[in-house]
């Protein structure tokens, strides 16, 4: 028997993955969950039809969303994590010791339990004494906050389903609110080239601009996303990401990555031209 | 004929059943069946499209309904707890223009609050019957008008015992509800109609735990806007009467201005959406209750904001509140709630129903998400850390008392001639100036302008406020009476 998993990446365009069998399938109060065990990409996160995150490449996704902002202010202490259900985020924070305390506000539960039990590797540090979770908006958790929180980390599905008001000017607004005056918010930022992706990508672009004084754009290539290119974006109060890099410090932290490196981190930011141009008249 | 239940929806079940049928059409509408019109099937649909069909023996006829339509009303009738239930298709305009005319001949008295809405008077203009305003009492604070004063309307009563009915806008665009029991009863002692303009209050006879519906209390006519909390589509809407009104002749009535080809997708809409209230509605209002409440709750946490609900409530002019509204106020921030409105929809991307001077209002119903309400709560406390500003030399909203120097048809059609507003002072005016919405008159045919009135209009322009109902596209110019 065959079982084929298929997303369709645009109506003209599908991508493939042969399955080896299904671990879980259930409805939530917010979507439809689903586990699957491929031959390929090991263990898969699927939610309402879309692929979240597989065991063999989540590493490219988790390492850029946390090192790069770590990296340019290794003082970091107090974060709020917005989605990362899945525990990965997480995982790549509790190598920190200097981190004192991880808020993660997560809307499913159900999520974070199906990682918990089908995925160990990535949710493994979901446990870690630092880390306190909460399961309710994101939005509405981060309106109450002020003033708090070093790094804010938007860890979301598209902005077409639970994540849709995680994409918003009046989220963004609330977490420069949220923010110390040195804080960094880094969110997953969609992809350039397929034209809805862009969209969002512009659209997200333009709202985090009209609210940071500062606001960059870097890649990473994950093989299982759309085109494979994907775009995170990183909004601060004072830091530039690649002036203000303390690359002795954090290579002097020893964090063994499997992606990240600084010198990687200096290039991400390094972007095409299309996508140069995309963002130019947002 | 079959027994239908509120299960059923016979309008639906026999367009249904048309469409099954696969009747060849030689009539109207010619794009039969979206055939003919590539784009618009691609637009809308081709279910949308097969269902937009004529009047036809199997569908009955709104104009003379005696099998399904009928049968659809019957239904509807017994929902809403009426003698009768009209279908109407030209929007609850339809439905207030034919309560008025069917109760008010040339040169009738009608009692009614100035606060109503364009199109009570727009009707005055139509048939000829006089208004006697009863001013609406102003919450000072809030800058809204208010319900009915049972003390003013005996007063006016007595001053006009003659009048033929007292018209009634209940609940108020921003939810505030008269003493309805009070006014139908003091109303039928002096022989008088009451006519409720229940635009906003459809979902007031199927939840629980809101102010009771015009129908419950007795009185004689009454127009449902279907559309705006039942769910149908937009311009559909219901116009219910009592036991002492004679049907047939509000039927007539309604002929003389209602087209004969009424849609078949507005007409199947409200029997659908009669069914669905029927069934359903008691969840769906008890969700928007719920909602309603969490966002006035959080608003209030903002600060600076006052989402406002029942503890308004006075015993007379307050008399009830309608809790699905969630109506907010926003002059403490130092804007006004035209300015909220338009940074809502050009910043954050939400359309709300309106912003007046001082005011918003959110409609909130079973179709709205948790997470959107979110996005509403958290879109208005940044339009406060980034716009707030001082709130002196804001004007506030006075109930300017109109003095009525000729009927508004009188007025209307009298020579006139166009003026600068601002020069119109002292003048009689001869059409009307709205700002939409809600689409209250500012002015009426008939009124006397003052300089109060102009730097109203002035201001509200100024504010980026809509106005209409003027010759003037621009509204700079008026037209006044030329000669009295």
């Amino acid at each position: 028997m065959e079982l084929w998993y298929y997303e369709q990446h645009t109506d003209n365009v599908r991508f493939g993955i042969k399955m080896n069998r299904q671990l879980l399938s259930c409805e939530s109060d917010f979507q439809r969950i689903d586990i699957y065990d491929s031959y390929e990409f090991g263990r898969i996160l699927i939610l309402d039809g879309f692929l979240m995150v597989t065991e063999k490449d989540e590493f490219i996704y988790h390492e850029m969303i946390t090192h790069v902002p770590m990296a340019v202010n290794p003082a970091i202490e107090n974060i709020l994590l917005i989605g990362a259900g899945d525990g990965g985020a997480v995982r790549e924070l509790c190598r920190y010791s200097s981190i004192k305390n991880i808020d993660m506000v997560e809307i499913d539960k159900a999520v974070v339990n199906a990682c918990r039990e089908y995925l160990p590797s990535i949710s493994c540090s979901l446990s870690d004494k630092r880390v306190n979770i909460f399961y309710e908006d994101g939005l509405k958790f981060v309106r109450r906050k002020k003033d708090i929180y070093d790094l804010i980390i938007v860890d979301s599905t598209d902005p077409f389903g639970p994540g849709e008001g995680l994409f918003t000017k009046e989220f963004y607004g609330n977490c420069y609110n949220a923010l110390k005056n040195n804080g960094i918010l880094v969110n997953q930022h969609e992809s350039p080239y397929y034209a809805n992706d862009a969209r969002a990508m512009q659209k997200a672009h333009k709202q985090i601009k009209s609210t940071f004084p500062i606001s960059k754009i870097y890649q990473a290539h994950i093989p299982t996303y759309p085109s494979g290119h994907w775009m995170f974006g990183f909004a601060s109060k004072t830091f530039d990401p690649i002036i203000d890099l303390k690359e002795d410090m954090w290579n002097g932290l020893n964090i063994g990555t499997k992606y990240y490196n600084t010198d990687l981190h200096k290039g991400s930011f390094a972007i095409p031209n299309y996508v140069k141009e995309l963002l130019k008249n947002v | 004929m079959k027994k239908y239940t509120q299960k059923d929806a016979p309008l639906f079940d026999a367009l249904s059943e048309h469409n099954l049928n696969r009747i060849v059409h030689f009539d109207v509408p010619g794009h039969k069946g979206g055939r003919g019109n590539k784009y618009l099937t691609d637009f809308l649909g081709q279910a949308c499209l097969k269902a937009d069909v004529n009047s036809m023996k199997p569908l009955d006829n709104l104009c003379h309904p005696v099998s399904v339509i009928k049968e659809s009303q019957v239904l509807s009738a017994q929902a809403f707890k009426a003698n009768e239930a009209f279908f109407m298709v030209g929007g609850t305009t339809s439905s207030v223009q034919a309560m008025i005319m069917s109760c008010c001949f040339p040169g009738d008295k009608i009692i009614m609050p100035r606060n109503v809405h364009r199109s009570a008077i727009n009707t005055l203009v139509v048939c000829g019957a006089v208004p006697i305003y009863i001013n609406p009492g102003i919450n000072k604070q809030l800058g809204i008008s208010l319900g009915m004063s049972l003390c003013d309307l005996k007063d006016v009563i007595t001053k006009n015992p003659d009048a033929k009915a007292i018209f009634i806008n209940n609940p108020t665009y921003y939810g505030i509800c008269s003493n309805l029991k009070e006014i139908i009863s003091l109303a039928h002692k002096h022989d008088m109609k009451v006519l409720v303009d229940e635009a906003h209050g459809t979902h007031f006879y199927f939840g629980d735990d809101l102010p009771p519906s015009a129908m419950s209390l007795g009185a004689d006519m009454s127009a449902v806007s279907m559309h705006k909390t039942g769910g149908s589509l937009t311009q559909s809407s219901m116009l219910l009467t009592g036991q002492n009104i004679d049907a047939d002749y509000v039927r007539q009535i309604i002929n003389l201005t209602q087209t004969t080809s009424s849609s078949y997708l507005l007409l199947s809409s409200l029997d659908i959406a009669r069914k669905n209230l029927y069934l359903n509605g008691k969840e769906i209002f008890k969700k928007t209750l719920k909602y309603a409440q969490y966002a006035r709750d959080e608003i209030n946490q903002i600060g600076g904001y006052y989402a406002y609900c029942s503890e308004l409530i006075n015993g007379d002019d307050i008399y009830d509140f309608d809790k699905t509204k969630l109506s907010v106020y926003t002059r403490d921030i130092g804007l006004a709630g035209i300015e909220v409105y338009d940074i809502l929809r050009d910043e954050y991307n939400i359309q709300i129903e309106f912003g007046d001077i001082g005011n918003i209002l959110a409609i909130i119903s079973a179709g709205d998400k948790e997470q959107e309400i979110e996005r509403l709560i958290s879109a208005l406390s940044e339009i406060k850390r980034l716009y707030q500003k001082d709130k002196i030399g804001m004007l506030s909203y006075e109930y300017i008392n109109p003095r009525l120097m000729l009927s508004p048809q009188k007025a209307f059609y009298s020579n006139k001639k166009s003026i600068l507003i601002t020069q119109s002072a002292g003048r009689i005016c001869g059409e009307f100036v709205m700002s939409y919405p809600p689409g209250i008159p500012i002015l009426a045919p008939g009124e006397l302008i003052t300089h109060d009135i102009i730097n109203y209009i002035a201001y509200a322009k100024e504010k980026n406020c809509l106005m209409t109902g003027t010759r003037d596209m621009e509204v700079n110019y008026i037209c006044v009476v030329e000669d009295v």
